[in-house]
């Protein structure tokens, strides 16, 4: 019951504060809502047993991604950015058919049931740091590795998109 | 646990390919700094080594066939087939790429790095025996083609087309790992194995098994650019830079096809009632939009890129017919495709000289008279997307008609056939100008023994599969056996 | 035990320390609110700019350079991220999971010598 409750208030401030994200004027003050959005997905992770990546999460988006957004942000004028619309004129319809979307989603969710709940992709003891370190470094080898490479890929693009032309 | 380094290295076996090519990779990255500007296409060639390195090694693990690492990670003939085409269209590219790349002045050796980098990412989802596997393979290929699109950064159009398919990408993604996260919740697994093991025994009525299944159809179909999912391609296609435009109108979409047959042919085939149905659909609209909306272009990239739109839809009526001829014909098809493509491509990259564009489809006007081969080459390709008889692209058509046919989808076929006709008009039409109009000034087409070879392969493989088909067929009717 | 089906008790404690932070932030901003006074006016409000009245906005433009900085951060903040589990079942996994992390760190370190030469880390 307080487990549920719990997560009712996390549910409850990720969509209001989602919502501001894009609504808001100042994008700064987006950012800060996003900021509120990472703190409160934590703690969902908590409250599902995934201590560790609650962890990442606020270590690698609360802390690197939305500073990069930030730098983005403030890269742009801020004072320009606030006056520009945030939204075209065919917001509404778009906000309808997107909200369609979203009811037909949680109509179907509703209706239907989970036979693998509670079932975990790999079975271990209990879901700490150190069985998902067991898991991640013996079984899931090659997406860990690929991660790397990803990782590599997305710095190339950045030096070679964002780097000024200089010693070539 | 594994104690000894040998035991390692022998475990790693039936990565080597994908090692070959990643190591590959990460050398000419290094090597970038030492090469000169003006000879940046040894790079490209020594690329190609690594690549045709790393085809003999697939060719040799195919006796090896299982699942390694945990079940994360296949080697089937499947995806030894993929494999093969993926080789075929990164070969071409880099063939097709050194020479434009000196004329955009945008020749650096990262290029062939994320060539290669997206190759790698190809073979990891052909081999993908888990979701979490093929979800990164996936983005491996797909963010290193988001560089490639803007490779051109001084061009604002070529910015315009990474940000694009960057932004759809990432909402495609999003969506595929929605269906994807759904799928785990409902089996508890992410084993593509376990998953098909839990269908089996699973209630098929639940509506978010059903979810979960449109979701992945239209994450892979923003994809492999199915219609109504295909907005992007236009603009990225024409924006980035034309090499890029060959080789991800021909890789990521051959690799989209692999994806998708490995899910709905293998992992979720207990739904194919239901998706059936969405695929046929999306393979008729599809082919409509893009034979429809091809005819009005004046710039061949977008032509091209409508008419790439239009054979995920023939690929497509492939897949919804389903079964092991349906199977086999689409992956015949998807090669054919990727070769007759990058083809017609490598031609259009002949037209891009020092100061001309060579983009609209009156710049072919009389290459029939200034540029005899050139022409005639065009010809061949175009011919073959048509699929006019003895071009490779008839033979591809054929079959995937006729698979439909023999499941019972003669109207799907019917449509097929329909908008084969009418995509003759604008294939035609770009052979009528070549042939018919006068040359509207003199200017040089580009010449490179690297273009040649690439064009020469291209066109021989279109002849050869188009004459004798049988061959290739069989070794895709060979390899499907692993996951039917 | 199910992950998701119990209450994570170990975590009361961070949760009470998060209450009683925001609480005493807040309660902060509150109660200077409503003891301080308040007598407003222009000069008072001016941006402090060692006594110079400013003559711009604080708000400037910055420069990209701080972009590439922040991602390279991010990358590499991922692969620390990445070492942590890593190093904690480091006595379950021994020798092969020595040989994964140290292509893992190959991989990248290929990347740091990458934005290295390529001057990606230098303030011109």
């Amino acid at each position: 019951m307080i487990n549920q409750l719990i997560f009712a208030y996390f549910a409850a401030v990720i969509v209001v504060s989602a919502v501001l994200v894009i609504t808001r004027k100042n994008p700064v003050h987006s950012v800060m809502f996003m900021l509120l959005l990472f703190f409160h997905i934590a703690g969902v992770f908590v409250l599902l047993n995934a201590e560790f990546l609650a962890a990442v999460q606020l270590i690698v988006y609360a802390g690197a991604i939305l500073i990069l957004f930030l730098f983005v942000v403030i890269l742009l004028s801020v004072e320009r950015e606030s006056q520009a619309a945030r939204a075209n004129r065919f917001w509404p319809w778009l906000a309808g058919f997107g909200l369609i979307i979203a009811g037909e989603i949680a109509l179907l969710v509703l209706r239907g049931s989970f036979p693998g709940e509670g079932k975990m992709a790999v079975q271990v003891a209990g879901a700490g740091v150190r069985d998902l370190g067991v898991v991640l470094y013996s079984k899931f080898l090659v997406p860990f590795e690929i991660s790397s490479v990803i990782l590599l890929v997305g710095l190339i693009g950045a030096v070679m998109l964002a780097k000024k032309k200089t010693n070539e | 646990m594994v104690t000894s380094l040998q035991a390692f290295i022998g475990q790693l076996l039936p990565l080597y390919p994908e090692l070959v090519i990643i190591t590959i990779a990460l050398t000419v990255l290094l090597l970038d700094f030492f090469v000169d500007r003006q000879n940046k296409a040894m790079l490209g060639w020594y690329s190609l080594i690594g690549i045709v390195i790393a085809a003999s090694m697939t060719i040799k693990l195919s006796g090896l066939a299982g699942s390694f690492f945990g079940g994360t990670f296949l080697l089937d003939p499947f995806a030894a087939y993929f494999k093969l085409a993926f080789y075929t269209a990164c070969g071409l590219g880099i063939l097709i790429s050194m020479k434009y790349l000196d004329i955009e002045d945008i020749h650096r050796g990262e290029y062939y790095a994320l060539m290669l980098f997206a190759t790698s990412g190809m073979m990891l989802m052909a081999s993908a025996g888990d979701l979490i596997s093929l979800y990164l393979g996936l983005e491996l290929m797909a963010l290193s083609i988001y560089v490639l699109a803007g490779f051109m950064r001084s061009d604002s159009r070529s910015n315009e087309a990474g940000i694009k398919y960057l932004l759809l990408g990432a909402f495609s993604s999003g969506i595929m790992l929605y269906g994807m996260s759904l799928l785990y919740g409902l089996s508890g697994t992410t084993n593509l194995n376990g998953i098909l093991v839990f269908l089996r025994g699973a209630d098929l009525a639940n509506p978010v098994l059903f979810l979960s299944m449109v979701m992945l159809i239209v994450s892979f179909g923003f994809k492999v650019a199915a219609v109504p999912f295909h907005m992007w391609v236009p603009d990225v296609y024409e924006g980035a830079p034309t090499s890029v435009t060959a080789f991800m109108s021909a890789g990521p979409k051959v690799a989209g096809f692999a994806v998708l047959l490995r899910i709905f042919a293998h992992t979720l085939l207990p739904l194919q009632e239901h998706s059936t149905v969405i695929l046929a659909g999306i393979a008729m609209i599809t082919m409509a939009v893009g034979n429809i909306m091809a005819i009005a272009q004046t710039n061949i990239k977008r032509m091209l890129a409508y008419s790439s739109i239009a054979h995920a839809g023939y690929a497509l009526v492939g897949l919804a017919a389903g079964g092991r001829e349906g199977a086999a014909s689409v992956m015949l098809y998807v090669l054919i495709y990727a070769v007759m493509n990058m083809g017609a491509f490598g031609v259009v990259i002949m037209l891009r000289n020092a100061g001309v564009r060579g983009e609209e489809i009156t710049d072919f006007s009389g290459l029939g008279k200034t540029n005899k081969a050139a022409a005639f080459l065009m010809l061949i390709f175009l011919f073959s997307l048509t699929g006019i008889p003895p071009m490779a692209g008839f033979i591809g058509k054929f079959y995937i008609f006729k698979s439909a046919v023999q499941a019972g989808m003669v109207w799907l076929a019917v449509v097929g056939v329909l908008f084969s006709a009418i995509s003759a008009y604008f294939y035609l039409r770009v052979i009528m100008v070549m042939y018919m109009h006068e040359p509207k000034e003199e200017f040089n087409l580009v010449q490179s023994p690297a273009l040649a070879l690439a064009l020469a392969i291209a066109v021989t493989a279109v002849i050869v599969i188009g004459v004798y088909p049988s061959g290739v067929l069989e070794f895709a009717r060979a390899s499907i056996i692993g996951i039917l | 035990m199910t992950p998701g089906s119990y209450l994570p008790g170990h975590f009361l404690p961070v949760a009470i320390f998060l209450f009683v932070g925001i609480a005493v932030g807040v309660g902060m901003l509150v109660f200077s609110r409503l003891v301080s006074p308040r007598r407003p006016y222009r000069e008072k409000l001016m941006t402090y700019e060692s006594g110079i009245t400013p003559f711009s906005d604080a708000h400037q433009k910055f420069s990209i350079r701080y972009y590439i900085i922040a991602m390279l951060f991010l990358i590499f903040d991922i692969e620390a991220v990445f070492l942590y589990p890593w190093a904690v079942a480091y006595d379950r996994i021994g020798l092969y999971g020595l040989v994964e992390m140290v292509i893992f760190i190959i991989i990248l370190l290929v990347g740091y010598v990458y934005a290295w030469k390529k001057g990606a880390l230098e303030w011109e």
